[in-house]
């Protein structure tokens, strides 16, 4: 009852097209942003702000990128930290070589980068599918991780091979706390989910279900296949490339290949599914599940360990929450493939009769 | 049911909020280890020689000056990102915050210098990490101590001189590097580059992918090489799979040289008799002959409380390596007590003060049981290192045999390295340096 | 040494490292062959066969039962990943038991190191890891005993796995499954027997993978990392194909270490990690479905 849409009419197209159609959700959304901004930086403690909701904003938009690719276009991808590292190391450089551009221009900049490298990496899109792409993805993964270790350049032909970023300076500004590097980040991450929500209900976006769908009824209706499969990767990977440089700049704090691991690739695939496939609020809660999955294991193990006062050896700890881990993320798959997202569309189904039964 | 989940809420919101209520007269130690993962007989040793010399120290002296020392682990999984999830988790742990912390991996160190210089909590980084911090003045919170990664190298080439017969006889000798493909393996190319202009033998880079199980066509090369030498620089898979090829290949196990992350029983174990004769540096010995180690034994493992489920691990070179970790914070904390006070829980800061001003020498070593375990070790203001020396030993197919008193690192060498590479630091920082 | 017998010795050298790939290569085949899944997860069974059997063989057990308990162990294993993991995600896209492999590859590894360990093992199979004593005299070639013994026993398994398929008769109800499920429910198959068969069948085949890879390099976690190494054995083989895993083997390990050796040096070294797949990459653009594997047909 609470959600009824009943007695909101449409009386314009535009209204008919808007993102938020429901008033209810617009109200939740600009709640939700509101204490995002305004009351967490000044309520949160600082490990709050710096290891959970920071890398939970990155990673967010990292899943972000992979769903505009994989969810929405269908291109299944594993190189994801590839795109990553070449946006933190591109901003690093320009940051470096340029720094009269600022870093917002570095940033865009260096996305665009990643989507050049997206793009160069995504046309064997237009020859080969399913888990073959997959596999030459993983091409991309590995070559770009050893260009960046083996050329000197991009890591300023450092002795050692971790170089720390410079600090945040925008206009003279510093964002040196945490609390400032949260808003930072979350600027940014909630302007490119707007852009990203926004593009999904254009002509592109309507182009890249369709590729999903079923590509060679796309292509008989006349979808360009080259040039939509390859603003796929393109968008994908400039996504990719802004979460990269704000992984480097705001939470690591260094600029080292191996943060871009393939592990990483696989841990943003898994905030994909788990969040759902093709969704855009699925990147959010995908992302959240990951992230807090881990730490919530291991408080939850500290915390059996204090209130039992059994401890097993640490070891047996670890290896449990590795099994836990993969264990949930069967258990999820088997329980609502359809990931998250799905969930709460449920909820919202459930909430339009609650509280009554029917 | 609803009241074991309301407990466990109520548990976890506590260790959520950041530990329980602390005694005034505790030391917290932050345990951020990895203990599963293709590097977890390292991790895992090195915690175990920790935790249980933290646990002596509580038991036969009730911690340092009455000062007990408590810990929390929590596993890293040798991932940057973890590894600073893990700090920032801890480092308010009451009563004084963490008192430093060890982060076990170059990587970590790295990510962690900036937040534990603003937050005030000292890097220690044994044997590992930025090995330019060891330039005090421009990483005040930063201690890659007793001996850093170019140090052992210049100690490493002393060593092979030694066995040449005098360093004039190293002209024309060549010499291999085979290294894991990443930051840890490129560290001592530029140091090796150095010495082989200074004493004209020839060295060649050799990179190995990550994880190192894989070294065909790197031996192949080495074969068409044919060094007198060669330094192994591995970590994990990658060094019993050298010995192996070594095997193969037919170049004597003699001539390889690892360094201390290649030199341990889980490096030479997989590789069966192919690995015997092997040498590897360290700055840490096996054994359990030790006053140390006999301790633990008698005030640990004696009441079972040791940390090692498997009991032959405790005296083997990662576990000793952790006993030495933990046997210079315990020293730190107790130098700081002298200053700040006697009895009372030291905070980052003052162990900072603590571990800038530890003079460990030979008579010091005595007291605490440790002579011949670990060198004398004096740092400073300037020189965060302290120490710079390097034991060899030789793995004889049971154990690892010490075949060579402490060599001195070659500090002419590297210091300037040092101070260039920390200026150059400091300047894109834009770090005054501190005055010593 | 000449020029040409060290061109011969890389040469021999990748091949026989690529019938290594093919063993873990084949584990893959079989299942994705059946089921039409691409179990990710067999490098961590790989893994946990070895370990198993080493574990086993440390704790005094007698070589061949400890081979016969392992074996069966990764037999109840294959059974149950099939039973409790993929038989309820049966109807799901291939990216979805895609990730519920990779969901298990965490448990297997978690598992493997929680029961055993995680010490490195020494695996011992009996034959020396040294060069072939009368090929070193006459050619001056270096090439390993355990090598070429890994080759044998991988031309074996090959072998036994062709006969089983082609001349008994659960080896044609497998091929038929492979063809068509519906079509093999039709005449009679039973389809959750044929996919334990081939799961338990994969089993076998981590176990022997894991035993060659073991005596290699030593049992350790890294062991896990093979799995990546196959992949692009099967891209240039073919997701379906007992044949393309061995041939894609061969052309991988050739192609990969003939370029570390001669174009490595040039680029500074470390192409290895890349090399394969883009071999696979460039390949997979002149024939998207691999050497062997079965033309992608789209019906719309």
């Amino acid at each position: 009852m609470l959600y009824r849409e009943a007695g909101q009419f449409k009386s314009t197209y535009a209204e008919d097209q808007q993102i938020f159609p429901i008033r209810q959700d617009r109200i939740a959304v600009f709640l939700l942003l509101a204490v995002a901004f305004l009351v967490v930086p000044l309520t949160a403690n600082q490990y709050w702000m710096s290891a959970i909701l920071i890398p939970f904003l990155i990673f967010s938009l990292a899943a972000l990128g992979l769903n505009i690719l994989t969810g929405y276009a269908g291109q299944l991808s594993l190189g994801t930290a590839a795109f990553m590292a070449v946006g933190g190391f591109m901003t690093y450089n320009f940051v470096l070589r340029m720094p009269w551009l600022g870093i917002i221009p570095s940033f865009i900049l260096a996305g665009l980068c990643a989507a050049a490298v997206g793009i160069v990496f995504g046309l064997p899109s237009l020859r080969i599918k399913g888990f073959y792409l997959a596999v030459a993805t993983l091409a991309c993964q590995f070559f770009v991780l050893w260009a960046l270790q083996r050329i000197g350049w991009f890591m300023n032909y450092s002795p050692s091979g971790v170089i720390a970023a410079q600090t945040i300076e925008i206009l003279g500004y510093d964002f040196d706390t945490p609390a400032k590097k949260y808003l930072l980040t979350l600027a940014i991450v909630a302007l490119l989910a707007l852009l990203a929500k926004n593009l999904m209900r254009s002509e592109t976006g309507r182009a890249f279900m369709a590729v999903r769908d079923m590509d060679v009824a796309a292509s008989v209706i006349g979808i360009p296949m080259m040039k939509t499969k390859l603003l796929a990767f393109a968008i994908s990977s400039y996504y990719c490339g802004i979460a990269g440089a704000l992984y480097v700049f705001c939470y690591l704090g260094t600029v080292e290949p191996e943060a871009f691991t393939l592990d990483l690739s696989f841990r943003i695939l898994f905030m994909v599914i788990i969040g759902g496939v093709g969704s855009i609020l699925g990147s959010f809660l995908g992302a959240a599940f990951i992230i807090l999955l881990p730490i919530f294991l291991s408080v939850l193990t500290g915390a059996f360990t204090q209130a039992t006062g059994i401890e097993p050896s640490h070891a047996v700890l670890s290896n449990l929450e590795v099994i836990i881990f993969g264990g949930l993320i069967i258990f999820f798959l088997i329980v609502e493939p359809h990931g998250l997202a799905r969930l709460w569309q449920i909820a919202k189904e459930k909430l339009r009769l609650w509280p009554f039964p029917h | 049911m609803k009241r074991t989940t309301f407990a466990l809420t109520l548990a976890m919101a506590v260790g959520f909020a950041g530990g329980a209520l602390a005694q005034a007269k505790e030391q917290f130690v932050p345990a951020n280890f990895y203990w599963v993962g293709p590097f977890a007989p390292g991790g895992s040793g090195i915690a175990g020689g920790m935790i249980d010399y933290f646990k002596m120290v509580n038991a036969r002296d009730g911690g340092v000056n009455g000062v007990k020392f408590t810990w929390e682990k929590c596993e890293t999984e040798y991932n940057n990102a973890r590894g600073v999830e893990c700090y920032e988790r801890t480092k308010k742990h009451p009563p004084t915050g963490a008192t430093l912390i060890h982060p076990l991996s170059t990587g970590i160190t790295y990510s962690l210098i900036e937040k534990g210089t603003a937050d005030k909590i000292p890097i220690v980084s044994v044997g590992y990490g930025r090995t330019d911090a060891a330039d005090g003045r421009v990483f005040p919170y930063v201690f890659p101590m007793i001996t850093t990664y170019w140090s052992q190298n210049t100690a490493k080439i002393k060593f092979i001189g030694q066995k040449e017969g005098g360093m004039d006889k190293l002209k024309g000798k060549k010499l291999v590097n085979l290294y894991l493909d990443g930051a840890y393996g490129k560290e001592t190319i530029p140091v090796l580059d150095v010495q082989a202009k200074k004493y004209g033998f020839a060295v060649t880079h050799i990179a190995v992918t990550y994880p190192g199980n894989e070294q065909q066509s790197q031996w192949l090369q080495i074969r068409q090489i044919r060094p007198d030498w060669i330094i192994l620089r591995g970590w994990g898979v990658m060094n019993p799979t050298a010995l192996r090829m070594a095997q193969r290949s037919g170049f004597a196990r003699n001539k390889i040289i690892g360094v201390w992350w290649s030199g341990a029983e889980e490096d030479v174990v997989p590789a069966g008799d192919a690995a015997k004769g092997y040498i590897a540096a360290g700055f840490n010995v096996s054994g359990t002959n030790y006053p140390v180690v006999r301790d633990i034994q008698k005030h640990v493992y004696a009441k079972g409380e040791g940390e090692m489920d498997d009991k032959s691990r405790v005296g083997s070179i990662y576990y000793n390596r952790g006993v030495v970790f933990a046997l210079v914070t315990v020293e730190a904390v107790r130098k700081a007590q002298e200053r700040f006070g006697k009895g009372k829980s030291m905070t980052g800061e003052q162990v900072r003060w603590g571990l800038e001003n530890l003079d460990m020498n030979e008579a010091y070593l005595k007291k605490l049981g440790a002579t011949g375990f670990m060198q004398p070790i004096k740092l400073s203001c300037k020189d965060h290192e302290g120490g710079g020396q390097v034991k060899f030993q030789q793995w004889d197919g049971a154990k690892w045999v010490v075949i060579s008193d402490w060599i001195e690192s070659d500090q002419s060498i590297v210091r300037p390295m040092i101070e260039e590479s920390a200026a150059q630091y400091a300047k894109e920082k834009g770090i005054t340096p501190r005055d010593c | 040494m000449t020029n040409l017998s060290f061109f011969f010795e890389v040469l021999i050298g990748g091949l026989l490292a690529g019938v290594m790939y093919s063993l873990v290569a084949l584990g893959f085949v079989l299942i994705y062959k059946a089921s039409g899944v691409f179990n990710f997860a067999q490098g961590a069974m790989v893994f946990f066969a070895a370990l198993t059997f080493v574990s086993l063989v440390e704790r005094g057990v007698n070589f061949w039962i400890a081979l016969v308990i392992t074996l069966a162990v990764m037999v109840v294993l294959g059974i149950s990943i099939e039973k409790v993991v993929l038989r309820p995600l049966v109807n799901q896209p291939p990216i979805t038991l895609f990730m519920a492999t990779i969901g298990l590859t965490f448990v297997l590894e978690g598992l493997s190191q929680l029961i055993w360990g995680s010490q490195p093992h020494l695996l011992e199979l009996g034959i020396q890891d040294v060069p072939m004593e009368w090929l070193v005299q006459s050619t001056g070639m270096v090439i390993s005993q355990t090598d070429v013994f890994a080759a044998g026993i991988a031309g074996i398994l090959v072998a036994a796995l062709a006969l089983f398929f082609q001349y008994t008769r659960i080896g044609r109800a497998l091929r038929a499954v492979a063809d068509d499920h519906q079509a093999a429910l039709a005449v009679g198959i039973p389809l959750k027997h044929i996919w334990a068969i081939v799961w338990a069948v994969a089993g076998f085949v981590a176990l022997v993978a894991g035993l060659m890879w073991g005596a290699r390099n030593g049992v350790q976690f890294a062991l896990t990392f093979i799995a990546l190494k196959a992949l692009p054995v099967l891209i240039l083989g073919g997701f379906e194909s007992i044949p393309g895993a061995i041939v894609g083997g061969l052309i991988i390990g050739a192609s990969e270490k003939l370029a570390e050796v001669y174009i490595g040096p040039m680029v500074g070294g470390g192409i290895e990690s890349w090399f394969a797949y883009v071999i696979a990459l460039l390949f997979l653009l002149v024939r998207p479905q691999g050497l062997f594997g079965e033309k992608i047909i789209d019906r719309v």
